[in-house]
């Protein structure tokens, strides 16, 4: 069997995020590491692989600026086989459109998967929309947004909690998955793992070795344009009391009662 | 002026309020048309519904052929209907299931895709809130016919009659986009209290709550609120997934937020922060979520809620 774990490399939650002068994320200024939720693919493409046994092959694969290949090398410690990152100047900036057609384009030339895999949503751009796109520019079926995994075969079924039920979704591969953070914890690298992956084959890839022209990714080809950000203005310091003897309670009620909430 | 395709949010022909805040988005941008993907024989009654709020055409396409299956088919109806319509811009609801039909759609039609929309003005200019809320970004879709997901809450429904002149439109479904096949589906049991993402007050429980969710509950109750809860809470169990707000859970923006015994984590504020009022109860008077506070109560929630609940009813009277 044969598995794409797309991971993203982006800046760290948890750091001060900001915007580029042109509107861009800045991806240089702030740390970055795989996106957390993509750990949680990276590890259901490991248990995928060990279920199916040796002979399936698990490629790590990310499009981003040169240090993002640390997301790749991350992959390949909790245990994926190989890792490909896909990186030219020209793909700064790109939209969804863009890098849908980079992902669609790089797991083409990996080879025909059974399963592409994804993680829920980036922890940055938070769209949760790149998985449905590669798969429809690769006429892949998807099953997206599992909490549970199970294949039999070819067979997949995830569950999931959709908008309005709770689902059991079935499809045959090849097809593309997603999964949430719902789908069990994700392994840390052991020290073999870390050692391991320093002779683990890693591919850079530029738009060329893909045969994507640089015009139809980018700023410049975006479908969409950002015209402006904003910092969020900080939220002016709220009252806080403290609860004594059932005080809170009332400030509270009087509080909501003043904004008409009551 | 051109039609504006708005996607239909309904549960078996039930109409969600969000499809209201969609069709008075579309009027600043053209002539809304409403897209009912359903059973045909809840057309009329659906028509009803969206014309009061200016729906002018009401396409249906009928789900005997997509119904069970994921959103590729929905994706190629929509196309489809773009074709026939060129519609200056085509509104979507920003659920997940909503973000992937567009996703799937942009593709088809070569067209950009704006998400969680909160605003969209003439012109198409839409809003976005990223980064957990902490940036505001506006942007515009360059190429294309504008595929807009919207959240909900994004604007006030406002009442205005539109012809409703329902068309039925059949649509042909390749074998592909049915691959993948909802095996079973359980509806999500009714709570009796609004829904999370629609509700105009939420009141959420944390890790503080220890497991009691009771006065979390009563004081939602008293406020007409629906419930939320934080990722620690249902990693417990004591709530289910559908209840998560945050990053991997539900994104809401209600007039006002209530957190109890929340801490206030940045993947927590990610799903709150731009409600408008906020307001938190946590015996920890350096919990991050006062920050974010315009009212906060230092103290335990058990003891805080309940006298509170009371407090309320009994104004209520
Ligand atoms: C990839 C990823 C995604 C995540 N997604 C989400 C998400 O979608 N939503 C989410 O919520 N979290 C999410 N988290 C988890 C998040 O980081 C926090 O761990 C979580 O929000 C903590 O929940 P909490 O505030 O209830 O618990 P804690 O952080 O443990 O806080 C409990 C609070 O309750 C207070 N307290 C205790 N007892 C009382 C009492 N009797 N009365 C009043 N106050 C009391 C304490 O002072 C404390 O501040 C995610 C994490 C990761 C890594
Ligand atoms: N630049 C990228 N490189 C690799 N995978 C990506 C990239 N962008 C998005 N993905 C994948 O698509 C998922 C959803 O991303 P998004 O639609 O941006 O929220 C991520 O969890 C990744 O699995």
């Amino acid at each position: 069997m044969n598995i794409v774990v797309c991971v993203k490399y982006v800046p760290d939650a948890t750091a001060d995020r900001q915007f580029e002068s042109d509107n861009t994320v800045d991806r240089v200024g702030v740390d970055g590491l795989l996106s957390e939720l993509d750990e949680y693919a990276v590890e259901q493409a490991l248990q995928l692989k060990e279920k199916a046994g040796d002979d399936t092959e698990v490629t790590a694969l990310c499009i981003g600026p040169e240090k993002a290949v640390d997301a790749v090398r991350k992959a390949l410690q909790m245990g994926a086989d190989k890792g490909v990152i896909v990186t030219d100047d020209a793909i700064a900036g790109s939209d969804y459109a863009a890098t849908s057609l980079v992902l669609a384009k790089a797991i083409e030339k990996i080879g025909s998967p059974d399963v592409v895999m994804c993680g829920m949503a980036s922890t940055d751009a938070s769209g949760g929309v790149v998985p449905a796109m590669v798969a429809e520019r690769l006429g892949l079926p998807q099953v997206t947004l599992a909490s549970v995994v199970e294949t039999q075969g070819d067979q997949v079924r995830i569950k999931r909690d959709g908008d309005t039920a709770t689902e059991v979704i079935g499809g045959t591969m090849p097809l593309l998955m997603s999964v949430t953070d719902q789908s069990g914890e994700a392994r840390y690298p052991s020290f073999k793992g870390i050692m391991a992956a320093k002779k683990k084959p890693l591919e850079t890839w530029s738009l060329g070795d893909l045969g994507v022209d640089a015009g139809q990714v980018g700023l410049d080809a975006a479908w969409t344009t950002v015209e402006d950000t904003t910092a969020r203005p900080p939220r002016t310091a709220g009252e806080i009391v403290k609860d004594e003897d059932g005080s809170g309670a009332t400030a509270l009620v009087e509080f909501l009662a003043s904004k008409k909430f009551i | 002026m051109s039609e504006v395709l708005v996607l239909i949010d309904h549960v078996d022909g039930a109409v969600k309020k969000p499809t209201y805040e969609l069709l008075t988005i579309a009027k600043r941008l053209g002539e809304p048309s409403a897209v009912f993907i359903g059973a045909g024989d809840k057309a009329a009654e659906v028509a009803e519904k969206v014309k009061k709020y200016g729906a002018e055409k009401v396409y249906v396409i009928d789900d005997a052929q997509l119904k069970g299956y994921l959103v590729a088919p929905k994706a190629e109806a929509l196309q489809q209907l773009a074709e026939k319509t060129s519609p200056a811009a085509i509104l979507i609801p920003s659920s997940a299931e909503g973000k992937e039909i567009g996703a799937r759609l942009s593709i088809k039609l070569e067209s950009g895709l704006i998400t969680d929309a909160v605003d969209v003005q003439e012109g198409g200019v839409a809003t976005q809130s990223v980064f957990a809320g902490n940036y505001t970004l506006t942007g515009k879709v360059t190429k294309g016919t504008p595929i807009i997901t919207v959240k909900p809450n994004s604007a006030a429904p406002e009442e205005s009659e539109g012809a409703g002149s329902v068309e039925e439109f059949s649509v042909s479904v390749s074998d592909g986009a049915k691959t993948a096949q909802i095996v079973a589906a359980q509806p999500r049991q009714a709570t009796g209290r609004p829904e999370l993402t629609e509700a105009a007050i939420v009141v959420s429980g944390g890790r503080g709550t220890g497991g009691n969710f009771e006065p979390v509950e009563a004081f939602a109750d008293a406020l007409g609120a629906a419930v939320g809860a934080s990722r620690a809470a249902v990693d417990s169990g004591w709530k289910p997934h559908s209840f998560q707000v945050g990053q991997t859970g539900k994104t809401v923006s209600p007039q006002l937020y209530v957190a109890n015994g929340i801490s206030g984590a940045i993947q927590h504020r990610a799903g709150m922060q731009t409600s408008k009022t906020i307001v938190a109860v946590n015996k920890d008077e350096e919990a991050p979520m006062f920050e974010l506070v315009d009212f906060g109560v230092v103290g335990d929630l058990h003891a805080v809620l309940p006298a509170a609940t009371e407090e309320i009813t009994k104004r209520k009277g």
